[in-house]
């Protein structure tokens, strides 16, 4: 499990998350909501390591990871996909996956995991002799969620995986999310999509101005008035 | 002057050396439309924008817009006779403020730096950004920077503006301060050619949607019945979209 206790982040002068809390339990699918500039991508940059903290802890399964470096963390299992997908174009859908699976741990594993990515995501199968930078928006992003699955995850970060996509995709992205999550892994869920994200989420945290304002249920976060009001314009 | 189709494309086709990527495309746009452009990634709707234009030239088709021929015109003579865009990566000139941003805009239609400046302020003020007009563009959130980039394209003072997933990135709330901005432009006097993927938004804001697939037209019409059309549904909405939109509208 991952828990997030009291984290400061800042940029230079300018602090952007003040005592940041939540944690991801195993097996969960966890939402983290808010508006633009609200600190989503700067909470889970500091969670995959690619920000320092400067007060408070970051521990994933049972060990202090706060000053651990971010490649030491995809080793301990904790994975991000980056928003805006950032594959390789020009290498091609099989060498883009082989990156996942970089790690000695995952590398020894790659043909299997492969095999279980391509029975996710079967285009990729298709495409996988293609190169990254031809696929279509959708299949991109099935790319990016297929590399960041080859680095064998304990706790998969989704940073906007519906970003761009067209309704039918969005269903697809969404339904194998959950698959995933079956398959026992934890998730970290970004979305603007809030709607979808929270009927899948079991629990959500609404960050506002760097601060967690709201935390609950998926469900009650839906049904709650102030997320209805500011986060679904209802 | 209500009806006249200003904006006329007409059996427009373009490929990318084997790959189809727009084929005999036709479409009309009234004066003061809004015209919705869907389909799924892929489906050749920013190739379409790039055809009308100028960015990019089509293989065969005519396109007329106010009665004139533009096919082979370079894009800033287009933008000169009142059509601009915007681009799905917004890309500020970042070390400048958002008010020189506009300006750059501005010069479409006169040299004086006083006239431009001035017409900034009154963008920036029409579109909400009055307050951030001094601050560099590159300190801009993601919302207000899909303001901006509304701003840099309404700067030319077009006739027809071209919309490129403006609301990509942004949640439900902030898309419907965008929507509501979009009505303005329309009040104002420009006709709205917009792609956009959020169904909510797009039916909201349309008056008629146009569907790609595979570069060709497969729907054109209505909001809601364009919505029920199987065709659509099967390669764009997707069953669960779809039923999510029924209980919604």
């Amino acid at each position: 499990m991952l828990r997030v206790k009291d984290i400061d982040v800042s940029y230079g002068q300018v602090q952007i998350l003040r005592r940041v809390s939540f944690d991801i339990q195993e097996k969960e699918i966890v939402s983290l909501l808010g508006s633009n500039g609200a600190g989503k991508t700067t909470t889970v940059s500091a969670v995959s390591g690619i920000l320092p903290v400067s007060h408070g802890q970051v521990v994933f399964m049972d060990e202090d990871i706060t000053r651990v470096e971010s490649f030491h963390r995809v080793e301990m299992g904790l994975v991000q996909v980056p928003e805006g997908r950032k594959l390789f174009p020009s290498l091609t859908v099989l060498e883009n996956l082989e990156m996942g699976s970089y790690l000695k741990g995952p590398k020894a594993l790659r043909q299997e995991t492969m095999v279980s990515v391509f029975s996710l995501f079967p285009v990729l199968e298709k495409r996988k002799k293609q190169l990254g930078g031809t696929l279509s928006g959708g299949e991109q992003q099935m790319l990016a969620m297929g590399r960041g699955l080859m680095a064998k995850p304990k706790l998969l970060i989704l940073d906007e995986p519906s970003l761009g996509l067209a309704p039918i995709v969005v269903d697809e992205i969404f339904s194998v999310i959950d698959k995933i999550n079956r398959e026992g892994v934890m998730l970290l869920l970004v979305e603007q999509n809030v709607s979808q994200a929270l009927s899948l989420s079991k629990r959500g945290f609404v960050l506002e101005q760097g601060k967690i304002a709201l935390s609950g249920k998926g469900g009650e976060l839906l049904a709650d008035p102030h997320v209805k009001k500011v986060y679904l314009g209802l | 002057m209500e009806n006249r189709p200003f904006l006329e494309v007409q059996s427009v086709s373009k490929s990318f050396r084997g790959l189809k990527a727009i084929s005999d495309v036709a479409f009309r746009m009234t004066e003061n439309e809004i015209l919705g452009l869907i389909g799924p990634n892929g489906a050749g709707k920013t190739t379409l924008f790039n055809l009308v234009t100028g960015f990019l030239q089509p293989d065969a088709g005519r396109m007329e817009f106010l009665g004139q021929n533009i096919v082979s015109l370079a894009p800033h003579i287009i933008c000169k006779l009142g059509i601009a865009r915007t681009f799905q990566i917004v890309k500020p000139f970042s070390h400048l403020s958002t008010l020189e941003n506009v300006a750059v805009g501005c010069y479409n239609r006169t040299p004086s730096v006083e006239e431009a400046e001035e017409k900034a302020w009154e963008i920036l003020r029409f579109v909400g950004l009055e307050q951030k007009a001094l601050h560099p563009a590159s300190s801009l959130t993601t919302p207000d920077r899909k303001r901006l980039e509304l701003a840099r394209a309404l700067g030319t003072q077009p006739r027809l503006l071209l919309l490129d997933e403006v609301m990509a990135g942004l949640n439900p709330k902030e898309q419907g301060d965008i929507v509501e901005l979009v009505h303005k432009i329309r009040e104002a006097g420009t006709a709205i050619l917009i792609i956009e993927h959020h169904m909510r938004v797009i039916m909201g804001v349309s008056d008629r949607i146009v569907v790609l697939n595979h570069g060709v037209c497969i729907a054109d019409g209505e909001p809601q019945r364009v919505c029920e059309d199987p065709g659509v549904i099967e390669a764009y909405l997707g069953k669960g979209a779809y039923a999510c939109l029924g209980s919604k509208t």
